[in-house]
């Protein structure tokens, strides 16, 4: 029965439930049963959030927690998936993956391919991505187009508790490596689950709001920001269509470009840097696709070109904002801005 | 002549429904009103749908602007007696815009679905109404209790009326074994035990159609009064296409031109309904119970169970509603009713009869039940 639950607890459950539908799903990281300050088993932590917690006396002996070593445990998921379980590996944050990328681009997103379809690879490596939690430069990054830019790979970007769910149940039961990054500011988000198990399929973008004047394509953090903005563009006579991939990779450009079929005008709002991410990776497709339905530029809102700051001030103003995404849209519509 | 001043009000549909957006007037101010006529078109994130009045009299302000957003219980406008000055008439206004308070701060109030504990599960049910002869409602392959938004609220006036969720539906349990007809029949029967319901009405659409049908042959002396609405069961043909496009859709842009074919107006199928079923559709244990079902009792394209001739074993009132233009379960089947049975058969309308053409079904419900308590009662 769907009740509000958050985003946070949605991914605990979405664990709970195919571990214990399916004894091959293991979870392991560092720090996924004891962690910060705990005292003992007695009192496991779940991780540097508590996202994990529940599932270590729930499930005697498989739940793991790993030494400080990226790169061993990792290594060790895709060995794992590749002779017969299914390991949920947890990269504390996403900013880590530069010590074990070998074992995700050259190895597990490797297997399938290089052994001609005979290997398969069902690991799911989750992590935490974004800014807005006061963590710097080494814990706020948006890295999801890296792992995009890997053939092999399948990327979860959820935005709402029900997508968390949906896809994380779904990633487990993939048989492909999937990389699977959990906005840290939208923990405590609330939404309508479901109780029961469900999959959320991947490549199937949610629109999240129909609007035939612009279409805004939004991923993780920046959907709810994309919300606030249409909302308040709404009032000035502009109709947002707002459309959240909810996975990179498949990407569902089919829905991108029926919605701007339909608008003629595209803003996408990306937290990553600027280049070579998301936002020109869609920017781009719709430009090649659908020109001829273009009225206007697409345009893009993301991050600047710069490390995510300590200073709070600083790491507010790095974060695109409603009023961007707003004057974005207006812009791309030729409306004058507010003055 | 009357000094009522009457409220008309944006109507709750479904659980969900928070506030509805003014399409448009069907009526200008100043119009003669009798009640059930339809006065203004809503939409709603689910469905669209047409606002009758409440009353008798004259539309005498429309408070509300087209296109403007309003919530559950918010002013539309204001029917009166032509009588009543336009001094009152703004008083009534200004005194309820200053105390009227939108439903979502007391919302625990609303009717909130319950659930049954059985052997596979639960069932969920929503019970709406507080006194009357008890009417349970079934809805059809794919539904839940919510297909009965418009007309459960309405008939509640009269009854206690129970949506009940079938097995493999909504949020009852899913695993529907070899999903038999009997299955659904028994899930009816613990449903009644558990709320201590000797006799009800029962009325049913399509798949819900056939159970209430075949737990009447199985029960007759528990069932006052049988409605079917663009029933299963009554011949073979059954829209192939719409049954394997619906267990087969995984993505909204494979569903939506399947659920089109519920209605006779397509553009009644709003995104947040395409939605809704695909969330239904994703939860484990679905696919198999619909894939069960659908093996059993509508394999290859046909009913596999036509229980038309049996029908007039029964000798409750029944009741036939159908939408002329169904495009799941011919409406030529009503004519296979038994003798006796009331038929109507709605123009302009689909196979979801009951949510296209509410008004019209709500009535001939609610005087078909109306007549069926009495003479039961005889």
């Amino acid at each position: 029965m769907a009740r509000e639950i958050t985003y946070q607890t949605a991914i605990n459950e979405a664990l709970a439930q195919e571990m214990e539908r399916d004894p091959s799903v293991v979870v392991f990281g560092e720090d996924v049963a004891g962690g910060m300050e705990a005292p003992g088993e007695d009192d496991a932590w779940g991780g540097v959030l508590g996202v994990t917690k529940g599932l270590y006396h729930r499930f005697p002996g498989r739940v793991l927690d790993t030494p400080i070593s990226e790169s061993a445990y990792v290594g060790a998921a895709a060995g794992a998936a590749a002779s017969g379980l299914r390991p949920v590996a947890e990269l504390m944050f996403v900013d880590f993956m530069g010590v074990c990328l070998d074992q995700i681009f050259n190895q597990a997103a490797k297997f399938r391919y290089m052994f001609g379809g005979r290997a398969k690879t069902p690991m799911v490596i989750r992590t935490m991505w974004g800014a807005g939690i006061r963590a710097a430069s080494q814990h706020s990054q948006a890295l999801y187009s890296i792992f995009t830019h890997i053939p092999g790979l399948k990327v979860a970007v959820p935005a709402t508790p029900y997508d968390a769910k949906g896809l994380l149940i779904a990633a487990i039961r993939d048989d492909d490596p999937v990389i699977f990054l959990e906005h840290k500011v939208l923990y405590d988000v609330k939404g309508d689950v479901p109780e029961e198990p469900y999959a959320l399929p991947f490549g199937e973008a949610n629109i999240v709001r129909e609007g035939g004047d612009v279409t805004v394509v939004a991923l993780g953090r920046m959907v709810s920001f994309a919300e606030q903005a249409a909302d308040a563009l709404e009032d000035d006579g502009i109709d947002c269509e707002i459309v959240d991939p909810r996975t990179t990779s498949p990407l569902d450009e089919d829905t991108i470009l029926e919605s701007v079929e339909n608008t003629g005008r595209l803003v996408v709002v990306d937290e990553a840097n600027p280049r070579c991410g998301m936002a020109c990776d869609i920017a781009a497709r719709v430009a090649q696709e659908a020109f001829e339905d273009l009225k206007a530029p697409p345009r893009m809102v993301t991050a600047p070109h710069s490390p995510v700051p300590f200073s709070p001030v600083l790491e507010d103003a790095y974060v695109p904002s409603v009023d961007a995404i707003a004057a974005a849209v207006r812009e791309t519509a030729g409306a004058p801005s507010p003055a | 002549m009357s000094d009522a001043i009457e409220k008309l009000g944006m109507p709750k549909w479904g659980l969900s429904m928070t506030e509805g957006r003014l399409v448009d007037w069907l009526v200008e101010e100043g119009a003669e009103l009798q009640v059930g006529d339809e006065v203004a078109e809503v939409s709603t994130e689910k469905i669209d749908g047409v606002v009758e009045s409440p009353a008798a009299g004259v539309l005498r302000r429309r408070v509300a602007t087209v296109g403007e957003v309003v919530p559950v219980g918010g002013l539309l406008g204001v029917i009166a007696d032509a009588a009543v000055s336009d001094a009152d008439v703004d008083r009534f206004i200004d005194e309820f815009q200053a105390s009227f308070v939108p439903e979502e701060a007391e919302e625990e109030a609303g009717p909130a679905p319950e659930t049954v504990a059985v052997e596979a599960g639960t069932l969920r049910f929503l019970r709406q109404g507080e006194s009357g002869e008890p009417l349970v409602l079934l809805h059809g392959f794919g539904g839940d209790l919510n297909n009965w938004l418009f007309a459960a609220p309405a008939l509640a006036g009269q009854h206690v009326v129970y949506a009940l969720d079938l097995p493999g539906h909504g949020e009852s349990f899913k695993d529907v074994g070899a999903g038999d007809v009997d299955q659904l029949v028994g899930a009816v029967r613990i449903f009644l035990d558990f709320g201590d319901l000797e006799v009800v009405h029962l009325a049913g659409h399509s798949l819900g159609g056939l159970a209430a049908a075949c737990f009447a042959l199985e029960e007759p002396a528990r069932v006052a009064s049988l409605t079917l609405v663009a029933s299963a069961g009554l011949g073979e043909e059954i829209n192939r296409d719409y049954i394997e496009g619906f267990i087969e859709a995984e993505r909204r842009r494979d569903l939506k031109p399947v659920l089109e074919l519920l209605f006779a107006d397509p553009g009644l199928v709003t995104r947040q309904l395409v939605d809704d079923v695909l969330k239904y559709k994703r939860i484990d244990g679905v696919d198999e119970a619909l894939r069960a079902i659908a093996g059993n009792l509508f394999a290859d394209g046909r009913q596999c169970v036509v229980i038309a001739d049996r029908l007039a074993e029964l000798e409750v009132p029944i009741l036939v509603v159908w939408g002329r233009e169904d495009r799941i379960i011919p409406a030529a089947h009503a004519e296979r009713a038994p003798e006796g049975a009331q038929v109507h058969i709605l123009d302009g309308t689909g196979h979801s009869p009951h949510m296209e053409a509410a008004g019209d079904f709500n009535r001939i419900v609610g005087g078909f039940l109306a007549g069926a308590g009495a003479r039961a009662r005889q």
